[in-house]
C-alpha cells in the first residue's frame, strides 16, 4: 500500500491506455506522457503496462507502508524521500514509512511514478486508466484525494542491490529541456481540411508561436493566436479524431486533442502532432507556446521506430544493471 | 454491385487512416458499406482499431507492424469489394421531456428552423432513427433519419457542460449526451434513458443499426 498525503484532483492512476474501445466512443485515457510511463516501469522491473501515478499540480506526496522500489519520469519535479534528493528517471529504494515529496517541476508539467508492480486497481475495459471526463477506470474512477490507499500489485518483493539506485540517460529520446521563452517545435502531418485553410491561414499556422490557454487538460488543450480561416465554410460530419488532432472550430483557434480527447469530432482538422512527439505536449505547461513544422509521414513512422529501439534497449540494459538482493 | 462514392483519403498522424465517402447528404447505403469495411479492416495485419463515423471510417493500426501505405491499399480495395451485410438492429425508445431548464435551445432551433416549438417538436418525435455510429464519447449514439429542417450549425464555441441525458441536434444529426461533457451541439430535451456502463461488455447500449424512437413525456416553455 501506499496513502497519499497531499494531491490536486486531477492528478490519477494511468497505465499506457484504453485500447479496442473507440468504436464505443470509449477514449484512450492512460499517461499522457506514455514514453516517460514505459522507461519509469523499465526501471523499476515491472512490465511496461503497469499502472503508475501522473502527476500534474503539485505539491504531491505519499508514504509507502511497504519497503518497495519507485522511480519518476517525465517532468523535473524537485523530488525528496525523508530528506534524500531524488532525481528523475532513477529507481530507488523505498522503506516502509518514507515520504516521498514532488514540488513543483523546474521543467515539464506532468511527473510520472511507477512503483514495483504497479497500482492495483482492476482493469475495466481492458486498462487500468483513469477516465476523468467520464469517471471510469483507475482508482473509483476519480482523480486522487488526500488520505486515498492504493495497494501494489504484489510482485515478487525485491531491492536494488546498488544502494543509490540507477537511472536511464534519456537525452537521445527527450532532447535538451526547452528554455523558458522559446516555443516547444511539435512534428505535424498536414490532416484532412489542411487544403481547405486559406494560403495565408497556413502560413500563420506554420509561422506562429501558439499560446496554450487556462483551457488545457487531459481532454486536449486550445491555444491562442491569429484566425485561422478556411476558403469557404465546412460542416463537416462526425468522424474519428485522434490525441494530437489538431482542429480549427468557427472561432479561428486551434484545439489539439490529447489523452481523453473524445473518439470522434466535427471540426476541420489542420494537422495531427506526429505519435512521436505527443509527450512534448504532455510536458508543456499552461501559457508556453507551440510551433507547428511540417513533415513527412516517413519521419513519422522513423521518429516512433527511434522510441520503440530506444524502449528495447533499456529493457535489456535495466535488467543488466538492476541486480536484485 | 452498388456504385459506391470514391471515398477520399487522409491521415490522422502516422499511425491512422481516415476513408471519407461522405457526400453532400448522409447516405445509409454508403453507412452499411462503412460498417461491413470496418470489419474486414479489423482482421487486417497491424490494425488496432476501426472507428465508423457517419459516412466515414477511421482504421487505427501500428505504422511498426505493417506500412501506411499497406493499409491505405487494403482499405481501397476492401471499399470496392466488400458486401454490406444486412444489420438486424434493435428498436429502443427514448422518452423526452422537451424544452424548458433541461432543454434551453428548443426554442432557439425553432426559430432557427422557422417552425413552432410545437412543430419541431413533433417532428423530432415523429421520426425513426438509425445509429449509424458511436462514439465521440462512450456510449453517444450518431444517429441519421433527422428531419432536415430542424439541422442546425453547431455553436461557433462548444459548451464546456452539456449534462448526461441532453437530446442534442448538431448539423444534421441527431444525438444524445451519454454522459456530462463539453458539447457544441444544440440541446433540446432531456432524456432519463442511460446509455453506458462501463461495466459491461460491450459498455454502449446501443450498436449501430439500432433504430431509435424520441416519445414525447412533456413539452416545456
Amino acid at each position: 500500500m501506499i496513502e497519499i498525503l497531499s494531491t490536486g484532483a486531477v492528478n490519477s492512476v494511468q497505465d499506457l491506455g484504453r485500447t479496442g474501445y473507440l468504436n464505443a466512443g470509449v477514449g484512450r485515457s492512460g499517461m499522457m506522457d506514455t514514453p516517460a510511463l514505459e522507461i519509469a516501469n523499465l526501471l523499476v522491473g515491472n512490465d511496461k503496462v503497469a499502472a503508475g501515478i501522473e502527476v500534474a499540480l503539485f505539491p504531491f506526496r505519499l508514504r509507502f507502508e511497504v519497503d518497495t522500489v519507485f522511480a519518476m519520469a517525465g517532468a523535473d519535479s524537485p523530488a525528496k524521500l525523508g530528506d534524500r534528493q531524488v532525481p528523475g528517471w532513477w529507481a530507488m529504494n523505498a522503506k516502509a514509512g518514507e515520504v516521498l515529496t514532488l514540488g513543483l517541476p523546474r521543467s515539464g508539467a506532468r511527473t510520472v511514478i511507477a512503483l514495483q508492480g504497479g497500482i492495483d486497481v482492476p482493469l475495466v475495459l481492458g486498462s487500468r486508466s483513469t477516465d476523468l471526463k467520464s469517471g471510469f477506470g483507475g482508482f473509483e474512477g476519480r482523480g486522487l484525494n488526500r488520505g486515498d490507499r492504493l495497494a501494489l500489485v504484489a510482485a515478487s518483493r525485491r531491492v536494488l542491490r546498488m544502494e543509490g539506485g540507477y537511472g536511464a540517460d534519456v537525452s537521445a529520446l527527450r532532447g535538451r529541456p526547452v528554455e523558458n521563452d522559446e516555443a516547444i517545435r511539435l512534428r505535424v502531418l498536414p490532416s484532412a481540411e489542411y487544403a481547405a485553410f486559406t494560403g495565408e491561414a497556413i502560413s500563420k499556422f506554420h509561422q506562429t508561436d501558439w499560446l496554450i490557454t487556462n483551457d488545457a487538460n487531459r481532454m486536449g488543450y486550445r491555444l491562442s493566436g491569429p484566425e485561422l480561416s478556411l476558403t469557404r465554410k465546412l460542416e463537416l460530419f462526425s468522424h474519428g479524431i485522434m490525441p494530437g488532432t489538431v482542429q480549427v472550430p468557427p472561432n479561428g483557434q486551434p484545439i489539439i486533442q490529447l489523452a481523453e480527447a473524445n473518439t470522434c469530432g466535427g471540426y476541420p482538422k489542420i494537422a495531427n502532432v506526429i505519435e512521436a512527439d505527443l509527450w512534448k505536449l504532455a510536458q508543456a505547461p499552461v501559457g508556453t507556446r507551440l510551433r507547428f513544422e511540417i513533415t513527412e509521414r516517413d519521419t513519422a513512422v522513423a521518429a516512433l521506430r527511434q522510441q520503440r529501439t530506444f524502449m528495447a534497449e533499456l529493457t535489456a540494459d535495466a535488467a543488466l544493471m538492476r541486480g536484485w538482493n | 454491385m452498388i456504385e459506391a462514392v470514391s471515398p477520399r483519403l487522409s491521415t490522422e498522424g502516422a499511425g491512422a487512416i481516415l476513408l471519407d465517402a461522405a457526400d453532400a447528404v448522409f447516405s445509409d447505403d454508403t453507412q452499411s458499406r462503412i460498417w461491413a469495411v470496418a470489419a474486414w479492416m479489423l482482421k487486417a495485419d497491424g490494425v488496432a482499431e476501426t472507428v465508423p463515423g457517419m459516412n466515414n471510417l477511421m482504421i487505427v493500426f501500428d505504422p511498426l507492424a505493417v506500412a501506411p501505405e499497406v493499409v491505405e491499399r487494403q482499405l481501397l480495395q476492401a471499399w470496392q469489394t466488400v458486401v454490406p451485410d444486412a444489420v438486424a438492429g434493435r428498436d429502443v425508445d427514448i422518452p423526452v421531456v422537451y424544452g424548458g431548464a433541461t432543454g434551453e435551445d428548443l426554442a432557439v432551433l425553432a426559430e432557427h428552423a422557422g417552425l413552432s416549438v410545437d412543430e419541431v417538436v413533433r417532428r423530432h418525435s415523429e421520426a425513426v432513427y438509425s445509429v449509424a455510429a458511436v462514439g465521440a464519447m462512450p456510449g453517444f449514439v450518431y444517429l441519421s433519419g433527422l428531419d432536415p429542417a430542424l439541422a442546425m450549425p453547431r455553436r461557433a464555441v462548444p459548451r464546456m457542460k452539456v449534462e448526461i441525458g441532453s437530446v442534442i441536434i448538431g448539423g444534421a444529426q441527431a444525438g444524445i449526451m451519454p454522459c456530462t461533457a463539453p458539447s457544441g451541439w444544440h440541446i433540446i430535451g432531456r432524456t432519463e434513458v442511460p446509455l453506458f456502463d462501463p461495466l459491461r461488455d460491450p459498455p454502449s447500449a446501443c450498436k449501430p443499426g439500432d433504430r431509435i424512437r424520441f416519445s414525447v413525456i412533456e413539452v416545456k416553455a
